[in-house]
């Protein structure tokens, strides 16, 4: 399938019970405070991995951390947007894979370990704003070799989608195609090689089941 | 060659330097000051990778307070904050310290993946000049520098030119010079970078794959001063180009 995104931005910090658990370091060296500011990262085109495909593990590692979310794709540009009329600038959602390789330092930009080439995998299926419920209504279930690791909930983010909007748009534009990944869980599983992901929303069936398995880069 | 994107009469073109004019790809002959310049980068069906180093010369890191990094210290960039040449970039209302960052940028010619650095030049198609704005008001320690910092609309220039990596015999050995309204205010050398353009395209494709049109911004040598509304910036590089922009304050 071919994708025709913007650049995708992901988010951190954005469960509740992440900020929870970080919450003591967080006025410690080398943060010294709390974010104030939405910390955004992106996941690179080489990350792009499509529905289906497989994630190749480098040599030296054992796991991946799987970050199942749910991505919402602008369709106008977005600057200076208040949160209320933010989601007349996005078109679709679409279920997304942020993989990352284990790593418990937020302090410098996670390039090494979030923008593997195959680190994004990719729903098929967009779902257009108007046909999805609140964000917050849903839940999303990864499941490792079938069987459930980990259960988002999206009423237990920080920031809406919408105010995810508003504070990004704040300092830059969001362009049409542009994505926003609207957050992690807390405590992501881990999958090795010879796993297979897979990553649904039960309470829409319409966005598919995003499935990829793991296999160790060849040499 | 050294190679452009401009807009003139409305519409897009490419163009190279000749003689000290612009020559459109149509065979018309213009002056500089003729066209609106574009960051000078062919289209690509993909979202380019920006990478961008953080204290790579050894002079801004002890500037910044800071240990020399024993590996690349890296950050990404999206396309969205790139401009072109004599461009305006955007001052906060109510900021205190925003600074250009003269770096040579480096524009990958070839799809790279574990490349060796004695292949690495091999895989480069040219350079160019990149002013990488920050704004140190925002600065936060996660994921830093954060991109409130370092990815707002208008805050990475990028050009005149791109200059085909055939005619720098040597990126390695290019002085640097940043004016402020004609004043010199920051003087360096590609030949302090910490991390060298060989070693970054390794060490990068060791775990990404660089793909044609992606860009690597190689740091900024000692010498960043705040900027004000209304401040002419010339970053200029040797053999590669001048690339002046003025600052604006934002529209509220």
């Amino acid at each position: 399938m071919q994708h025709n995104f913007g650049t995708v931005y992901g988010v951190l910090l954005n469960a509740q019970a992440e900020w929870d658990a970080y919450a003591p370091q967080m006025t410690q060296p080398p943060y010294k405070a709390a974010p104030q500011a939405p910390v955004l990262y992106i996941k690179t085109a080489n990350t792009w991995n499509a529905n289906g495909g497989t994630i190749a593990l480098p040599a030296a590692q054992q796991q991946v951390e799987v970050g199942a979310t749910l991505a919402l794709v602008m369709g106008r540009a977005a600057r200076h947007v208040a949160a209320k009329d933010a989601l007349q600038h996005a078109a679709h959602y679409v279920l997304m894979n942020d993989l990352s390789l284990p790593h418990t330092s937020y302090f410098r930009p996670p390039v090494k370990y979030k923008n593997l080439d195959g680190f994004l995998g990719l729903g098929s299926t967009l779902v257009a704003v108007a046909q999805m419920p609140e964000p917050a209504s849903l839940q999303l279930e990864v499941r490792i070799n079938g069987e459930l690791r980990q259960t988002i909930d999206f009423s237990e983010m920080r920031h809406s989608a919408e105010q995810l909007i508003a504070d990004v748009s704040e300092f830059m534009t969001l362009h049409p195609g542009d994505v926003l990944l609207l957050g992690l869980g807390a405590d992501r599983p881990l999958a090795s090689v010879g796993d297979r992901i897979d990553i649904t929303a039960p309470a829409l069936p319409t966005l598919g089941t995003l499935s990829h398995s793991v296999v160790r880069e060849l040499a | 060659m050294k190679q452009a994107r401009v807009i003139f009469e409305g519409v897009t073109y490419e163009g190279r330097e000749c003689d000290g004019q612009l020559l459109l790809a149509d065979g018309r002959l213009l002056a500089l000051d003729a066209v609106t310049w574009l960051p000078p980068l062919a289209p690509v069906a993909r979202p380019r990778t920006i990478l961008a180093l953080g204290l790579n010369y050894a002079d801004h890191a002890k500037e910044l307070e800071f240990k020399a990094p024993v590996e690349p210290l890296v950050f990404i960039k999206g396309e969205g904050s790139l401009i072109g040449h004599r461009a305006h970039t955007e001052r906060p209302a109510g900021v205190a310290y925003m600074h250009y960052e003269c770096e040579l940028a480096v524009v990958i010619g070839r799809t790279a993946k574990r490349v060796k650095r004695d292949d690495a030049y091999d895989f480069i198609q040219g350079y160019s000049v990149a002013n990488d704005y920050a704004i140190r008001d925002y600065l936060e320690n996660w994921y830093r520098p954060n991109m409130r910092v370092k990815n707002r609309d208008t805050c990475t220039p990028l050009g005149p030119w791109l200059v085909d990596a055939a005619d720098i015999a040597n990126p390695m050995n290019l002085a640097l010079h940043t004016t402020v309204n004609g004043k010199v205010t920051q003087s360096g050398h590609t030949r302090d970078m910490i991390f060298d353009v060989p070693f970054l395209i390794e060490y990068f494709s060791s775990f990404m794959t660089l793909n044609p049109g992606d860009l690597i911004l190689t740091g900024t040598p000692d010498g960043i001063v705040d900027c004000q509304p209304g401040d002419v910036i010339v970053t200029k590089i040797e053999g590669v180009g001048a690339l002046e922009n003025t600052i604006k304050a934002e529209a509220t």
